[in-house]
């Protein structure tokens, strides 16, 4: 099927088998390898990504549902060379250590902001709940959110 | 040396391109003409194979080559480094022929041009199986009548090994009271968020195999892999990109790193695979799995005597890298921070139809500590005293140091008193205590759990060491004066780009981002033991400072040599050489350094350049400690916990950056509070993973977990002479019967004296179904 979508302002165009998981098409179409797999089965949030402004875990998601959108994934939070607030905050507060659920917690971490740009501590944590972290034990993440936030405000 | 990095939470240099999605793991890297390879697995936890037939998925587009069993004759076993005396080593193919032994063996693999291509390729394989009776019970496993997983053995057990200190009967004849507990640590999942993965390419023309892999010890990997296919190990490269996370599931060799290799070798092709979560689940070694019989012996005052442990070990249908070795650990560790002159461990390791047990965070050291805390806590309930109490009467003081314990292990350093008042303080104790007893009356159930514990970290010296404890390093001071570390270690997560630069930029007196750290690729990196054991920092920080060391001594002569004045008159200091009475005439690091490349004035025997490679062989082992205190209120209409406070007072040396301490004792608690409340992998009575995802897997999520309350003391080791011991499992042993001593604590009422973790909510909600008192 014939599709045509946006990552990070960049259109594509593509013509992919139906059954093409979202994730794989923006890791192997696109070459965006920041989103990441770490189940395949939407438990993790590894693949989570901005669709028209909204986070969804990109496995869950057709490539072909996808068409006609506006994808946002990690690779296009930075501006002129510049972190994006939220990702200058994971790293001051050491809110990733392996940083392979990273990507998809900023995305996650995103989102949340843009709901509520004053979470407190439960809500971040109920924020996040669609993400998996093994190594920090969130703690950090938490403090990288609520310090993005004060920059955001 | 200036403190201007040593000791400062700097932030990681590793990072920027970590939260821009621009670092690379396996998955992320392209190769023309790669291909995919995905395994058919064992749905089986016993069988016989009758036959497999590929045509059908050798016939679908795409498909390149179907690999079975027999395909894959020539290539060694599945390498084991454990030698245990009396070992039974079964032969571990890197794909099942005859006979699968686990749910999750592979059997076939196949190789398509794409991901999707490979999958439809193995859903078209069958094989046939001959169900047999599986062993899924370590007990049964030890029973005479039980079936045996390995046929060529006379029973399941692999091997039995005792560990003996001091005279243990004695001990338990002089007790006021003997105290006896079952206690389980139940099999876990690793399961870091990057799954396992491999990219092999084989070129023909240079007769190079190159292997990306997910690993912590690309250089044991490239000397197992190479003598599985039967290369030389020099034509073998291993390289370990940006890893997600391990925690000693990526401490060993599977099989799919050299099928992979063997595949592109055949093919002439580069090809991946990278495992799905539920082959993470059910092919990735799992860690605990200890069934064992405590008994301690105690005078009424809280004094232990003695301590016996008898357990199996439900090792799995194969061994890997150290899966015997791992129970044997815990008994090293069996007598805790405390003063128990006797000991006696005997262990039995069975063979069952599961996937291997092996290292997992703290990896036989969460045993023992969970043991010796819960017996701490069940000797105080035994003689109603506190906990605090039966601790502090049996902690190994201040004073006693090096302390040689009845395990055999001389504990370098220590000030178990420090971090306990500490968290006492901190945790406000005795307002707990108060609190509990009034909440109580109320019908509301709080418990505190504390514990004291000491680990074994910085693995370690080689004689002690399955395969080599030491570690390298090699610094480059390079003609513009940059400075390039290659280190041995493996780090994932750890930070160690940031800390080694730390170390090195403190010691030549540069500016951290003048300093580089490569690690993980065996092309480029001197030959190096990896990432576990605690011991990337306090083993391979003090090889990069050995390194340093040879540099600034070879330095120093060059400096007097280029000064015009005798090597005596010179000292180094903030990235200067300069004279002793006269600090104006001076030569920077740079500077020296570029002349050692351009080599037109060097002293008589002088070699030109300026770098050295030093090996770093650790005398001892080095043991952190701390106090961790928790306190729980457990619901009673749902079994539920709620923690209420968490307090961690951690000791682990000096310490190089706080940031990435902290994070890892976040981490490690985190963890060990998977272990204690929520983690189990659970298999049926045929050998089924039933827990085989994240959906049926439960590991803690953002709002599972406490926040954690967090403070130091600094007790420098002098085994290395940074004083570093070491933290990256501190968490996973401290924490877990913090955890469970809490919420035991709190089933007091309900004469609950021992619960088996996983403390899941309906197991805790029926003990509190029958009030006692
Ligand atoms: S990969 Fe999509 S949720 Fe895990
Ligand atoms: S940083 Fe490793 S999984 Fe989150």
């Amino acid at each position: 099927m014939e599709i045509t979508l946006t990552i990070n302002d960049r259109t594509f165009k593509a013509d992919v088998e139906p059954r093409l998981l979202l994730v794989h098409f923006i890791r192997e179409n696109a070459c965006l390898t920041g989103t990441h797999i770490g189940c395949e089965t939407t438990t993790c949030g590894a693949c989570t990504i901005l669709l028209d402004g909204k986070a969804v875990k990109s496995c869950t998601l057709l490539a072909v549902q996808a068409r006609g959108k506006r994808l946002t994934t990690v690779e296009g939070l930075m501006k002129n060379g510049r972190l994006h607030p939220i990702q200058e905050a994971f790293w001051e507060e050491h809110g990733l250590q392996c940083g392979y659920c990273t990507p998809g917690m900023i995305m996650a971490a995103y989102h949340l902001l843009q709901e509520n740009p004053n979470p407190s501590d439960e809500q971040i944590r109920r924020g996040l709940e669609g993400n998996l972290c093994r190594c920090t034990g969130y703690q950090n993440i938490v403090k990288a959110i609520q310090s993005a936030a004060a920059k955001l405000a | 040396m200036a403190q201007k990095y040593l000791g400062q939470a700097i932030k990681r240099t590793e990072d920027p391109k970590l939260v821009s999605g621009l670092g690379h793991f396996v998955d992320d890297i392209k190769l023309p003409d790669l291909h995919n390879v995905c395994f058919v697995r064992s749905i089986h936890a016993h069988a016989r194979i009758r036959g497999v037939d590929t045509s059908l998925a050798a016939a679908l587009p795409g498909v390149v080559k179907v690999f079975t069993g027999e395909d894959c004759r020539g290539i060694g076993s599945i390498p084991c480094a454990s030698s245990l005396q009396g070992l039974k080593v079964p032969h571990h193919p890197v794909l099942a022929r005859n006979k699968v032994r686990y749910v999750g063996e592979p059997i076939v693999a196949v190789v398509a041009d794409s991901l999707y291509r490979a999958r439809d390729a193995a859903e078209a394989v069958s094989v046939d199986y001959e169900p047999l009776p599986a062993v899924v019970d370590p007990e049964q496993a030890a029973a005479p009548n039980s079936t045996f997983v390995h046929e060529e053995f006379s029973d399941n057990v692999a091997y039995v090994w005792s560990l003996v200190g001091g005279d243990v009967d004695q001990a338990f004849k002089d007790a006021d009271r003997v105290i006896k507990q079952r206690m389980i640590h139940q099999r876990l999942v690793p399961a870091a968020m990057e799954p396992r993965g491999v990219i092999a390419r084989f070129l023909p023309g240079e007769k190079e195999l190159t292997l990306w892999s997910s690993t912590q010890i690309p250089h044991l990997m490239r000397t197992q892999v190479a003598i599985m296919l039967g290369l030389f190990e020099n034509r073998v490269r291993v390289i370990a990109p940006e890893v997600g996370g391990g925690f000693g599931s990526k401490l060993n060799v599977y099989g799919e790193e050299a099928l992979l290799g063997f595949i592109s070798m055949q093919l002439q092709k580069p090809v991946k695979w990278i495992e799905t979560r539920r082959e993470n689940f059910t092919a990735t070694i799992q860690g605990r799995g200890q069934v064992g019989d405590v008994e301690i012996a105690v005078k009424s005052d809280g004094r232990v005597l003695g301590i016996r442990y008898t357990v199996l070990a439900d090792l799995g249908a194969y061994l890997q890298l150290l899966t015997p070795a791992i129970p044997t650990l815990t008994g090293l560790m069996l007598t805790g921070a405390y003063r128990i002159p006797n000991v006696r461990m005997d262990v039995t390791g069975v063979f069952t139809n599961k996937v291997a047990t092996d290292a997992y965070r703290g990896a036989g050291r969460p045993e023992a500590t969970y043991i010796i805390e819960r017996a701490m806590d069940l000797a105080a309930l035994e003689f109603d005293l506190d906990p605090v109490d039966v601790r502090r009467v049996n902690l190994v003081s201040k004073r006693e140091f090096p302390y040689a314990t009845a395990t055999g292990l001389s504990y370098d350093s220590g000030n178990y008193e420090a971090p306990l008042k500490k968290a006492l303080k901190i945790s406000q104790y005795p307002r707990w205590r108060r609190h509990q007893v009034k909440e109580r009356k109320k019908g509301r159930y709080v418990g505190v759990g504390v514990s004291t514990y000491v680990e074994i970290c910085a693995l370690g010296p080689s004689p002690a060491m399955p395969a080599g404890g030491w570690e390298s390093a090699t610094v480059r001071i390079e003609p513009t004066g940059k400075i390039t570390i290659l280190t041995g270690v493996s780090p994932h997560g750890q930070g160690q780009e940031t800390s080694f630069a730390q170390i090195a930029a403190d010691m030549l007196g540069v500016a951290l981002e003048d300093v580089l750290v490569l690690h993980g690729d065996t092309g480029v990196v001197q030959y190096g033991i990896g990432t576990f054991g605690s011991r990337a920092t306090a083993v391979g920080g003090t090889a990069v400072y050995g390194a340093i060391q040879k540099i600034l001594k070879k330095g120093m002569l060059l400096a007097a040599h280029l000064l015009g004045v005798s090597r005596r008159e010179v000292q180094f200091r903030d990235g200067k050489f300069f004279l002793k009475n006269d600090p104006t005439k001076s030569i920077s690091l740079q500077d020296l350094a570029l002349a050692s490349y351009t080599a037109r004035k060097l002293p008589p025997d002088f070699e030109p350049g300026l770098a050295a490679i030093y090996f770093y062989e650790p005398t001892n082992f080095t043991f952190p400690f701390g106090t961790h205190v928790c306190v729980v209120e457990v619901a009673r209409e749902t079994g539920t916990i709620k923690i209420l406070q968490y307090v961690a007072v951690d000791d682990c040396g000096t310490i190089v950056n706080p940031l990435l301490v902290e994070g890892q004792i976040h981490g490690g608690v985190v963890q060990a509070l998977g272990q204690a409340f929520m983690e189990e992998a659970v298999y049926d009575e045929i050998g089924q993973l039933i827990t085989g995802e994240f959906t049926d897997y439960a590991i803690p999520r953002a709002g599972d977990v406490p926040w954690m309350q967090l403070d130091r003391t600094e007790t420098p080791s002098p085994v290395n002479p940074l004083g570093i011991k070491g933290v990256g499992e501190a968490g996973t042993i401290g924490a877990t019967p913090a955890l469970v001593n809490a919420v035991v604590d709190a089933l007091r009422p309900f004469g609950v004296r021992h619960v088996d973790m996983p403390l899941r909510p309906e197991k805790i909600w029926k003990l509190m179904q029958k009030e006692t008192s």
